[in-house]
């Protein structure tokens, strides 16, 4: 058996999710090709040659696949996909995108979201935000997998040597056209991957109090999130949500402040190692998942936080 | 310029899922239902092309069972012109849903379909890329701004990073996110007055589709449950747990 995982990447830098799905495809046993699709991205292909337990790497370096267009990408992978028994992607906008249209072109049922692989061709995942979990075996002939980055450990990202090929027949469909992106100016850790997230929720009023959230993230190297109530009041942008329909983060340890615990929410962060909760509401339904819970008005407590941590000297790990 | 709105009936989201004893899926008797709530925001939108007079039509489709009939009564009251119901029981994947509504905009001919990002009981995320892989039309997913232009939709995505923008050429699949627009209430007189719109009905054999699964669900079973913790007192005993106690920070 030989699998396909498709490259989560800018262009410039291999993303961290690649790492998780290269896991899960070993998991389901074969050989591992890492297809990096895109435009001028040599070095992506550089770093994914040295992932360990990847054999080979292909790179398909065209204009039309720059902006990793589903109308553009969807056909390579399908063109390809014959030569392999799985195609494994990311869990993320990228892969969400492309991977079920790639499906359709293979006549094939994706199967969204693993969180476990019980065989080569049965799999776990998460239906009603997380409320269920569908064991589920897939009877097509090469199998698509979205991957749910994390439920599975990084690969190690050096001490692999696999082989790099460039592979053609990529094309622009003239079906879409990249305009630009408006991407978030941020220099803390990305919410997917930080050890610590701190969540702010409608409860923080409005989007400047968050600076009180960001102090505290810079002592703890947290990330920043938010609810989606937070998102939709337009406190911060969307790329903050942590939730059913935005980001799922497990990191050791989610802060949720003044947010009340919605199923929605609950199902982007209930798999976090250690979960703290500050709200006033004591029968906010967070405090059911939380492993520490503080009642109080967020607005002295936070402050108060950031006092505490400076006063024992606690940083960032 | 014609809308098509594929409309799913899911749980209620308000609603506390319950795994069956056997393992075989949700308890779905006796619970409440409604429409899809990312499929709410799509109707919404077309319904809005519609009075803003860019749409002449907005047709709402729902694949199922007897009962999907509700969902499509919604979708007319909340504005659109017709439906169509391709009437089936039993769990439709993804990919055959696309068969279909495929089949659907052979025979309907839209210049846009607009649907939900995902539907909030499978949370498959795939029927509107799926669609447009079979059509070979231009796909804007997870769009959180619309504008339509002569020959042309202008999306804004919510993505990973933050917002992307790209150009589609009709005709198109839109798939809609959160913070598209609110859906509107539908009116009583609206309510009304959709009991009398027309909603056509057709089976998966008069679309040519098998319906034959791809997926053979094993089981479904409850997710771990997360221990209830503790409360404390002060910010200091919160510090105090998570340094000393828990170590994670």
């Amino acid at each position: 058996m030989a699998i396909l995982v498709y490259a989560e990447h800018d262009n410039q830098e291999l993303q961290s999710a690649t790492l998780n799905a290269v896991t899960a495809a070993n998991q389901m046993g074969g050989d591992v090709t890492i297809l990096v699709a895109g435009s001028g991205c040599g070095s992506v292909a550089d770093a994914a040659a040295k992932v360990a337990g990847v054999s080979r790497v292909l790179v398909a370096d065209d204009a039309a696949l720059g902006a990793q267009l589903a109308e553009n990408v969807a056909p390579l992978i399908a063109g390809m996909a014959s030569n392999y028994s799985h195609v494994v992607a990311a869990a993320t906008t990228t892969g969400k995108n492309v991977m079920p249209r790639a499906a359709a072109l293979l006549d094939t049922q994706q199967v969204s979201e693993i969180t476990e692989v019980v065989s080569a061709d049965t799999f776990v995942r998460p239906i009603y935000a997380g409320n269920a979990m569908a064991t589920v075996q897939s009877t097509d002939a090469v199998k698509l997998v979205t991957v749910r980055s994390t439920s599975f450990d990084p690969a190690v990202e050096e001490g692999g040597s696999a082989s790099v090929e460039a592979v053609s027949g990529a094309a622009d469909s003239g079906l879409s056209t990249f305009e630009g992106a408006a991407l978030s100016d941020n220099e803390r850790p990305e919410l997917t991957t930080a050890r610590v997230v701190i969540s702010g929720g409608r409860g923080m009023q409005s989007g400047d109090n968050f600076a009180m959230l960001e102090e505290v993230a810079d002592i703890l190297g947290a990330a920043v999130g938010a609810s989606r109530a937070a998102v939709d009041a337009g406190y911060v942008p969307n790329d903050y949500q942590v939730g059913q329909t935005g980001k799922v983060v497990a990191p050791e340890l989610y802060m949720a402040i003044g947010i009340s615990g919605a199923i929605q929410h609950l199902a982007g962060m209930k798999d976090s190692k250690v979960i703290a909760c500050i709200n006033k509401d004591e029968e906010a339904p967070i405090f059911q998942v939380a492993d520490f819970g503080l009642v109080a008005d967020l607005f002295q407590a936070v402050p108060e936080l950031k006092g505490e941590l400076e006063g024992q000297g606690i940083q960032a790990r | 310029m014609k809308v098509l709105v594929p409309v799913k009936r899911v749980i209620d989201y308000n609603v506390k899922v319950r795994v069956k004893a056997d393992q075989s899926g949700v308890d779905l008797a006796n619970v409440k239902m409604s429409m899809n709530p990312f499929d709410e925001i799509a109707v919404e939108e077309a319904v809005r092309l519609k009075e803003a007079g860019t749409a002449t039509e907005v047709i709402a489709v729902s694949l199922g069972a007897e009962q999907n009939q509700e969902t499509l009564r919604t979708a007319l009251a909340m504005g659109a012109d017709r439906a169509i119901h391709v009437v089936h029981d039993g769990e439709l994947e993804p990919l055959m849903v696309a068969k279909m509504l495929a089949k659907i905009v052979e025979e309907e001919t839209p210049d846009i379909v607009i649907l939900g990002k995902q539907a909030i009981d499978d949370d498959a995320n795939q029927t509107g890329q799926m669609l447009s892989g079979l059509l070979g039309w231009a796909q804007g997913t997870f769009v959180s701004k619309l504008e339509l232009s002569d020959g042309g939709a202008k999306v804004t995505r919510e993505v990973d990073a933050g917002l992307e923008t790209v150009a589609l050429k009709m005709p198109a699949i839109v798939t809609v996110d959160l913070r598209l627009n609110e859906p509107r209430y539908a009116s009583l007189p609206n309510i009304m007055k959709a009991r009398k719109k027309e909603i056509a009905k057709k089976t998966p054999a008069d679309l040519g589709v098998d319906t034959t699964p791809r997926l053979n669900t094993i089981k479904v079973e409850e997710p771990p449950k997360r221990q209830g913790g503790i409360k404390v007192g002060s910010v200091s005993e919160l510090v105090d747990k998570l340094h000393n106690d828990a170590g994670v920070i």
